[in-house]
């Protein structure tokens, strides 16, 4: 287990050594400063749009992160050859990989971590400035522990990509690696509709395939509670559960499947 | 060695400063240069709400906030625009879209129907589309009894269909979270029929209710408006007694007041003078009064 941890701090420390993590975070807080300005512009909306527009940020720079990231994990290590003095060391390619995702998985949540504090920073500002009066007419208060339930599954998303995009980066290009993964977190806010396509108009066949092709592809629409928190809607215990359950299997399934291919890689 | 990389750094700072300095030129000239082409004003380029609700992977909250902040963008545009006719077809889709990305943007709803209500050229005076984005909100959140109170609303103030107002009154009353006044209203819109009493009691009740400054400053412009035409109904009388008199109605104000029938220039609530039509004796508020147009029959 210690192999794993040695592993996980390298990247850890790669990453942040790496830079983009910083500048995708202090693009995530400029944006939530700029939905300040934002919200001058609607009627009296500003405590949901900058709760909307935070989770977005916050999501969109995590998948970021963890796509760019995600890709270069192995593929780098084989650019540079580093791979080979890697594995001449007491350290399994499964104990190898697992590191590579833990790694990258504790910069996401410290990048998360770093995101939602600053989150809950404009959001009580705003809380202190708005009068009392234009507070009742909120659906939740500006800093509703709830919304830490929407950042918990913005984590487990970005734990699936993370995932993607190492098992990706154990067979292919980096570019192809992306654009796959990429392709997928699509595929994923689609799978809804590919469960439905008899709606659609299309044939029972294809309807089948799509069936089929939605219980493959992991569902990433239950990991959406932005506006269920937003409006001060309850997210149970059993959505969260489930939601994260159902993707830690697609991340498991992953994982194992990139030692199986890494495994299979000649390195000599 | 140490001078020639010291120069190479200088020459490109030059470069840096030239080029930038040439891009915001040519920018500049391009606006000139483009600038007797009139821009496309509004396109909506994804007409279909369910396919909107799909392209934005998820990310359907912030979308819905960019498309509510693009509805009131959109109409307050239109309303001060100086356009000869104005056009707000865009209205209800640009709402409709806002809604199905977060159906339960409560706002959306409650401040949408307002605005498309509102009578040209103030709004698109379309108060079907309003009650069709409310029934919208009642099948998203059907417990949510303001909705019903709005669409009672419409009926009464911009249809004048006091029955329909009722109705959507009786309805929303019985909702467990509806406020005990709900049921009195609809008493009260069906025995006043069209009455400004009624008129009155509605505007004054969202005045106090409303949930954002907005509905709240609406309604009080509304009654605003109901005071004015209090006026106008004993200003008018007076000038058609000038008429009876002299057989031609008053050049203005100045001739009333020395004809004694007026203390002095009547000003309407948000201080404003009425205009006075020395052609048809018709006092109004002036179209330069925030109360302009005023709604007759209430």
């Amino acid at each position: 287990m210690s192999a794993v941890l040695i592993v996980a701090r390298g990247v850890f420390k790669d990453s942040i050594r790496d830079r983009v993590p910083y500048n995708l975070l202090f693009f995530a807080v400029i944006l939530m400063a700029a939905s300040f300005l934002l919200a001058q512009l609607t009627a009296g909306q500003d405590v949901k749009i900058i709760k909307d527009l935070g989770l977005a940020a916050a999501s969109l720079m995590g998948v970021l992160i963890a796509v760019f990231i995600g890709i270069g994990l192995v593929a780098k290590e084989v650019e540079r050859r580093s791979i080979y003095s890697l594995l001449s060391k007491p350290i399994t390619r499964s104990q190898f990989i697992l590191g590579k995702y833990l790694g990258l998985v504790f910069t996401l949540v410290a990048n998360l971590a770093v995101m939602a504090i600053a989150y809950y920073g404009v959001l009580a500002y705003l809380d202190w400035q708005t009068p009392a009066n234009v507070k009742q007419a909120w659906e939740a208060a500006a800093t509703d522990p709830m919304l830490l339930k929407a950042f918990a599954l913005i984590g487990v998303e970005l734990m699936l990509v993370t995932a993607l995009a190492l098992f990706f980066s154990t067979f292919s290009s980096t570019f192809l690696s992306a654009a796959l993964t990429i392709a997928i977190y699509v595929i994923g806010h689609f799978s809804d509709d590919l469960r439905t396509l008899e709606s659609f108009g299309a044939s029972p066949a294809v309807a089948m395939i799509g069936r089929g092709l939605y219980y493959a592809f992991p569902n990433l629409a239950p990991l959406n509670v932005t506006a269920a928190v937003v409006h001060g809607q309850a997210v149970t215990a059993q959505h969260m559960l489930l939601a994260s359950g159902s993707i830690g299997l697609y991340v498991a399934v992953l994982l194992v499947a990139s030692t199986l291919i890494f495994e299979r890689r000649d390195f000599k | 060695m140490a001078t020639h990389a010291r120069n190479r750094r200088v020459l490109h700072w030059i470069a840096f400063a030239v080029l930038l300095v040439a891009a915001i030129g040519t920018q500049t000239a391009i606006n000139g240069a483009f600038e007797r082409f009139t821009p496309i004003q509004e396109v909506q380029w994804v007409r279909s709400p369910g396919l909107m609700r799909r392209l934005v992977l998820g990310f359907n909250s912030v979308a819905a906030d960019i498309y509510w902040i693009r509805a009131v963008q959109y109409y307050g545009s239109t309303k001060i625009s100086k356009a000869e006719n104005k056009d707000y077809g865009f209205l209800f889709p640009l709402l409709d879209i806002t809604t199905t990305l977060d159906p339960r943007f409560n706002i959306a709803y409650r401040f949408g129907a307002i605005l498309l209500s509102e009578d040209y050229p103030n709004g698109p005076g379309r108060p079907d589309e309003a009650i069709a984005l409310l029934e919208k909100g009642i099948r998203e959140s059907p417990d949510k009894w303001e909705y019903y109170h709005d669409a009672g609303f419409v009926e009464y103030w911009w249809r004048r269909d006091a029955r329909a107002a009722a109705d959507w009154f009786v309805r929303g009353s019985k909702l467990p979270a509806a406020p005990n006044w709900l049921q009195p209203l609809a008493a009260s819109v069906l025995a006043e029929g069209g009455n400004q009493l009624a008129a009155r009691a509605l505007w004054t009740r969202m005045a106090q209710t409303g949930e954002q400054e907005w509905m709240r400053q609406t309604a009080r412009t509304r009654l605003q408006q109901l005071d004015a035409e209090a006026v106008v109904g004993q200003l008018q009388p007076i000038v058609n007694s000038f008429y009876d008199k002299a057989n031609r109605f008053p050049t203005g104000w100045d001739e009333m007041i020395r004809a004694g029938l007026v203390r002095g220039v009547p000003l309407d609530p948000t201080g404003v003078p009425y205009t006075l039509d020395p052609v048809s004796g018709a006092v109004d508020v002036a179209k330069d009064s925030s109360l302009y147009p005023l709604r007759r029959g209430l």
